[in-house]
């Protein structure tokens, strides 16, 4: 991390199941093809559901990974 | 009841980019009940998002979610005047089918789910249509119910019968009757 350039950052913190994968579908809309958007969720469910996400949409999950009970996911545009 | 039933079909379609399946995904939204609506909003929205075609055929009591919440009393004649008076309609004015209480059951189900940032049903049908959900309402119940369409939120597809709804259940990927 660090070195990716984020285009948009999505802030799901707090929000139930299916929030943070309804606000990601919202945002990676907005971006073009290849670049990158990150979501923050809290929900522990919202890992194994970004990786199903990802899979069914076919946009790659580059960075998956959690601290302080945050969930950070990073998501490349298809 | 909850019947469940999966049918597997390989879909055709492939979505412009990426060479992905588009994945069709069909609920016909039968009862109605709070915490039914609630699996049926949540499912339909997540669908939406995970790019799927989404459809619902929305009959009997599940139509009664997609009358407009500030309508108090739907019908033509007094008997279906008189069921929509023992049963109110509306997206937010659904009954639990288990521990309702005269509303209680709904009231606390509310009062739970803002504790726990939970999104409402009313709120996830919102953001599944505009997220591209279509739901098609069930023309023979409009009738016997004397539902008319200005009596029913905006944005729903015209009303179908059964052979559309059977057709959407077997092109689908997957489908639920809730």
């Amino acid at each position: 991390m660090g070195n990716l350039e984020i285009k948009l950052k999505v802030d799901a913190s707090g929000l139930s199941c299916p929030m943070p994968i309804v606000k990601a579908a919202q945002g990676i809309k907005t971006i073009g093809p290849g670049e990158l958007m990150e979501v923050i969720a809290t929900d522990p469910g919202s890992v194994k559901d970004f990786a199903a996400w990802a899979g069914s949409t076919g946009n790659a999950l580059v960075e998956s990974d959690s601290a302080d009970g945050k969930y950070r996911f990073v998501v490349r545009h298809k | 009841m909850t019947a469940v039933a999966t049918a597997p079909t390989p879909s055709a379609a492939l979505a412009s980019e990426g060479g992905v399946k588009t994945k069709k995904f069909v609920i016909i939204d039968y009862s109605g009940d709070l915490e039914k609506t609630w699996a049926t909003t949540i499912l339909t929205s997540t669908a939406a998002a995970m790019d799927m075609e989404v459809s619902v055929f929305v009959t009997f009591w599940g139509l009664q979610t997609f009358v407009k919440d500030k309508k108090r009393i739907t019908g033509q004649n007094w008997m279906q005047k008189m069921m929509s008076f023992m049963q109110r309609p509306g997206a937010s004015h659904r009954p639990l089918s288990k521990m309702n209480f005269m509303g209680m059951g709904p009231w606390m189900m509310f009062k739970l789910a803002k504790k726990y940032n939970v999104s409402k049903p009313k709120d996830l049908l919102e953001m599944s249509m505009a997220l591209g959900v279509k739901f098609y309402p069930c023309q023979m119940t409009m009738d016997m119910f004397g539902l008319k369409r200005e009596d029913m939120i905006d944005g729903m597809q015209e009303p179908v019968g059964a052979a559309t709804a059977l057709q959407l259940i077997t092109e689908a990927d997957g489908s639920l009757f809730i």
